[in-house]
């Protein structure tokens, strides 16, 4: 899960690796627009060589719901 | 398999049509604050766009590129023996706006005319048709026009769509050229339908009051159903995923190495995700030129209009090309560009 955090804070600018844990809701964060969608499903596409697709994105509310769909 | 080789054509001529309007992204009121338009445009790779006036169709531009066109090629408008227009914006439901062309281009009545209604891969699917026509030498000479004026169809409202796309309209000649070559893939997933659509003004929900109403989406986006919906996350997953998988496919079939290919130009979407295309295909900077900066993704015109920025570097030389988006449909070709190619950028 961590390995995931360091993953996902980088396609983020401003948002502190520290506030990121497994329950963030992180559709909530104040970086999180269409923008950060399409660098998510690159970085499962590039890190995980999975496809994650609109829905998932869309079913998905904390990080660990993500994380989730990547160990699938 | 979508694969096909289409001998004795060659593509003769480009001439791209662009409105003179330039409209900036980061002048947008659509987006809340400078930092958010900044992050689309390093993102998306689009400052800026061209929009044609209210009066312009897609088929003024066109018309202008052609004429422009079959000036430049020195052809008589008598031998031209076919005339395709792709578009999703015509100028009327009924008829054919090919057919209108005809007559406005004074092109011979015995010129074959009809529309597709194809988008983003609509260029390569208009080559495959008109190259057929063309190859057995019993028609010498035919104009491919390609263009929307999206602007229009897209909601001012709608980050998802209004700063991404342009108006453009192209014109490509194509002849019979005994030793040409063109080799095609062609794929189509209408699973993915409504990805990107307009919903109403068809016949499955026809224009209605209500079609017409502006409803904001839970983005915060605003459109009408006669406005273009893009559900951008599916786009870009299918993107990453399918069109590498295609064109690798394709560069099996027909024994292409990447080190073969001069010039990959990939529909102009988004650089993010184009970049990753690029990337996973193995293809180096230098091989993948861009023009979304500067007129954004004008649908079908893309290939060609990015073409059309490249002047005379593109002679003589080896050229893929990709369209991919709305269906979901995706077009790969691959061709010889010849020394005597015409190769125009026009503002109307």
């Amino acid at each position: 899960m961590e390995d995931f955090l360091d993953a996902f804070v980088e396609i983020l600018d401003d948002t502190d690796r520290s506030i990121l844990l497994a329950e963030t809701i992180y559709k909530d964060l104040d970086e999180w627009d269409s923008m950060t969608a399409l660098m998510l499903i690159a970085m499962f596409d590039e890190k995980y060589e999975k496809k994650i697709t609109g829905n998932d994105i869309k079913e998905a509310t904390t990080l660990n719901d993500l994380y989730l769909i990547a160990l699938k | 398999m979508g694969f096909l080789k289409v001998d004795n054509v060659k593509i003769s001529g480009i001439v791209s049509a662009v409105p003179e309007k330039v409209v900036k992204n980061m002048d947008l009121d659509l987006f809340a604050n400078q930092q958010e338009a900044e992050k689309f445009i390093s993102i998306t790779g689009i400052e800026e766009k061209r929009h044609a006036n209210i009066d312009v169709c897609t088929s003024d531009l066109c018309f202008h590129a052609a004429e422009e066109l079959i000036s430049k090629l020195n052809w008589n408008k008598e031998e031209i023996d076919i005339l395709i227009l792709v578009t999703q914006t015509p100028d009327y439901v009924v008829p054919n706006t090919s057919i209108i062309l005809q007559d406005r281009l004074g092109l011979p009545k015995t010129c074959i005319c009809f529309d597709v209604p194809l988008g983003c891969s609509g260029y390569v699917y208009g080559l495959s048709i008109i190259s057929q026509f063309l190859q057995n030498g019993s028609f010498n000479k035919g104009i491919l026009l390609v263009g929307d004026t999206l602007s229009k169809q897209c909601s001012s409202l709608d980050k998802s769509t209004y700063p991404l796309f342009g108006d453009a309209g192209c014109a490509t000649a194509l002849e019979f050229n005994r030793g040409s070559e063109m080799r095609f893939n062609l794929w189509s997933d209408g699973s993915g339908y409504n990805s990107i659509i307009v919903p109403d003004g068809g016949y499955r929900n026809p224009l209605a009051e209500k079609s017409l109403l502006q409803e904001a989406d839970s983005s915060g986006n605003v459109r009408s159903k006669i406005n273009t919906y893009m559900n951008g996350t599916e786009v870009f997953s299918f993107g990453i995923s399918e069109v590498p998988k295609e064109i690798k496919k394709f560069m099996t079939h027909f024994d292409i190495n990447v080190a073969d290919v001069d010039f990959a130009i990939f529909h102009q979407a988004n650089k993010f995700m184009n970049e990753m295309i690029r990337k996973k295909i193995g293809l180096s900077k230098e091989q993948v030129p861009y023009s979304l900066h500067k007129f954004g993704n004008t649908s079908s015109a893309t290939i060609p209009l990015t073409i059309s920025t490249l002047d005379d570097s593109v002679k003589n030389r080896n050229i893929l090309m990709c369209g991919f988006g709305v269906g979901l449909s995706i077009g790969i070709v691959q061709t010889q560009i010849e020394e005597d190619f015409i190769n125009v950028l026009l503002e109307v």
